[in-house]
């Protein structure tokens, strides 16, 4: 007993039902006016408050869908239909997903490579360095239509263009903790590699690279989230017919709440199940490495 | 030895042959003398002086090259000095980065300087590019026309910054913020809200919160009040964990102190406890310009008055008038950067103190 108050299980599970509860809550206030205005035009005069909450709870196009419509909702979508099928979820996920990873890794390979150069160059330091920064202070998002736009004129359709926003928005975490990563070693530690004659290479190899792996992690633990942001943004324009982000827009388009909301909720469990399968592979390389116990 | 001498003056080599070959391929005469000139005088010299004179002979080549590709006198040598002039900025650059100014200021001022003469370099090529390879508009369009399109339609451009910005991401960011801020003062005097909040919010942080934007625009509509509400939720969970993260900074050691001195939680907090928390409530700040941004354009494809940036960038780039596509994201750059510039020079200015700053 003791252990579960002293852990996090309680007061998580306590501050989860608050949320549903606050959500329950709202369905009801928010529901409650069209479903009133569905009493008077049916001429039901006498209802109960019960049957008003219980009629907010199964509307068809509700204002904020209660969460156990949205779980039915993702229920159906995921495994009574067909992963082939155009309404399946797990048909759209596999589309963002796909462009979600290929962004993500082209992105890290580029930070990766961006931090070298900044850490053994200081021309690129102070050259590369403030434009990365200010590269993320433009709303990448914001230019998504265009960049697709442009790149189907060219004929380039389908993977990239959404790749290449997932890109943007991962490079710079991991460009950012690497470069913090590779010039973690101490000047013992560098003194230690010039006594043995290393040359830049194997200071690199066999020296930075290796104690910049946990910051590698931190940094890519970001960079995948955004990079699956980035993928749903890229679908946004154009209206585009397969993925999470396109199921939104067509959940707006035809006032589909529930719809919007599983999709939604869909989408926050890949970005949960992607950030942990960072961090099992971290753990596991960082046993490997003898950092943790 | 012949080895290393090739090594320390490999970019000066990449960048004598084309301007060598390029006076067999009609390039102008002019224009081979200014480079080698540049060449000479950079190898020679390492006076700050010396690479200012070099740095003005490069910029009058680029000028020199910009006006023949205006009058549309290119010929193959052209390209062939063009490339050796990007080479010399190379080299133009990375000498800059290398000046040591015995005036302080001055030395501070070459943090701006090397990027800007960098990004400089950049927009020059892009131009040289664009106008002579005729590169279609909807590809690129190159920077003057984009000027040009900026300064014809500064009114469409206000009134988007107002309704983007001023209607919708300043009040969604100071709610955000605000009431993140507020909040995690309540959570950190609370072990218990810590415990069950702080991973929801760490979770809610990498989550597509963007995704909320078509809800919040059936909720409250089609003008600023959704976009508003888009940006609040955006910016509220990296604003808590950092301010929560911020205010456990403190050691015991400090809060002995403060106790010694007989302070109140409140004192403690205030002179003590935020003062220390400003690293990280500044980082969550500066994510957060971004993120409102984002947020606020995100929110108008999915439907807005027929006015603001997100708006008329993506009705544009249906139409295929880049330059006004490209006009909008310039000032949405313009409004991204000066935001978090505003901040980081704050964050200077409060955290003068920290490690982060005198040891660079």
């Amino acid at each position: 007993m003791k252990v579960l108050f002293s852990g996090s299980l309680i007061p998580i599970s306590t501050v989860l039902i608050f949320i549903f509860s606050i959500w329950y809550v709202g369905t009801i206030l928010l529901n409650s006016p069209f479903q009133k205005d569905v009493y008077k035009r049916k001429g039901v005069e006498n209802y109960t408050y019960s049957q008003l909450v219980k009629d907010t709870m199964s509307q068809k196009r509700p204002v904020l869908p209660p969460p156990h419509q949205v779980l039915i909702e993702l229920w159906n979508s995921t495994v009574n239909k067909k992963i082939t099928s155009k309404r399946s979820l797990v048909y759209h996920a596999g589309i963002t997903l796909s462009s979600t990873l290929l962004g993500f890794v082209i992105g890290s390979l580029l930070g990766i490579i961006l931090a070298v150069a900044i850490v053994y160059s200081r021309t690129c330091d102070m050259t590369l360095m403030p434009w990365i920064i200010t590269s993320q202070t433009i709303p990448i998002l914001a230019i998504a239509p265009m960049i697709i736009v442009v790149l189907s004129a060219l004929g380039i359709q389908g993977l990239l263009p959404k790749a290449f926003i997932s890109t943007y928005l991962s490079f710079f975490p991991v460009t950012i903790s690497m470069v913090k990563g590779l010039r973690s070693p101490e000047t013992i530690e560098l003194d230690m590699m010039k006594t043995w004659n290393a040359n830049g290479l194997q200071t690199l190899l066999r020296l930075r690279l290796p104690s910049s792996v946990p910051f590698l992690f931190a940094g890519m633990k970001i960079g995948i989230a955004a990079a699956l942001v980035g993928a749903i943004i890229g679908e946004l324009p154009t209206g585009a017919v397969s993925g999470l982000g396109a199921r939104m827009l067509q959940g707006s388009y035809y006032g589909q709440m529930v719809q919007i909301w599983s999709a939604l909720i869909f989408a926050s469990l890949i970005a949960a199940l992607l950030v942990t399968m960072i961090d099992v592979i971290r753990l596991s390389t960082l046993k490997r490495f003898g950092q943790l116990n | 030895m012949l080895f290393n001498l090739f090594k320390n003056y490999y970019f000066y080599l990449l960048s004598l042959l084309p301007t060598i070959i390029s006076i067999f391929f009609e390039g102008s005469v002019s224009g081979f003398f200014l480079l080698i000139s540049f060449l000479l005088i950079s190898i020679f010299t390492k006076s700050a002086l010396g690479i200012i004179c070099s740095g003005l002979i490069l910029h009058g080549f680029v000028y020199y090259s910009l006006t023949s590709i205006y009058e549309a006198n290119i010929s193959v040598g052209l390209w062939f000095q063009v490339f050796a002039s990007w080479i010399s900025a190379i080299i133009f650059v990375s000498k800059l980065a290398f000046i040591r100014l015995k005036n302080d200021f001055l030395q501070k001022l070459m943090i701006l300087i090397v990027p800007f003469f960098f990004g400089l370099w950049v927009i020059l090529l892009w131009e040289i590019i664009c106008v002579g390879f005729n590169v279609p508009l909807l590809l690129l369009p190159a920077p003057s026309l984009i000027g040009v399109q900026i300064a014809n339609s500064l009114d469409i451009l206000y009134a988007d910054f107002y309704q983007t910005v001023i209607k919708a991401v300043i009040p969604g960011y100071i709610y955000g913020c605000g009431s993140a801020f507020i909040l995690s003062i309540f959570i950190d005097r609370s072990p218990f809200l810590q415990r069950g909040l702080l991973p929801i919010g760490n979770l809610m942080s990498v989550m597509p919160i963007v995704g909320i934007a078509p809800i919040m625009v059936m909720w409250f509509g089609f003008d600023w009040q959704s976009k508003a509400a888009v940006v609040t939720i955006m910016t509220f969970f990296p604003m808590l964990v950092n301010t929560v993260a911020g205010l456990q900074i403190a050691n015991n050691i400090d809060h002995d102190v403060m106790s010694t001195w007989g302070s109140s939680y409140w004192q403690s907090l205030l002179k003590m406890r935020l003062p220390k928390a400003l690293p990280l409530i500044f980082n969550g700040l500066k994510i957060n310009t971004t993120l409102a941004l984002i947020g606020a354009i995100v929110a108008e494809f999915f439907g807005t008055p027929i006015v603001g940036m997100g708006f008329r960038i993506s009705v544009e780039a249906q139409r295929m008038s880049f330059d006004l596509v490209w006009a909008e994201i310039t000032m949405a750059a313009i409004v991204g950067s000066t935001l978090y510039g505003f901040l980081a020079l704050l964050e200077r200015y409060l955290t003068f103190w920290h490690p982060s700053f005198h040891n660079r």
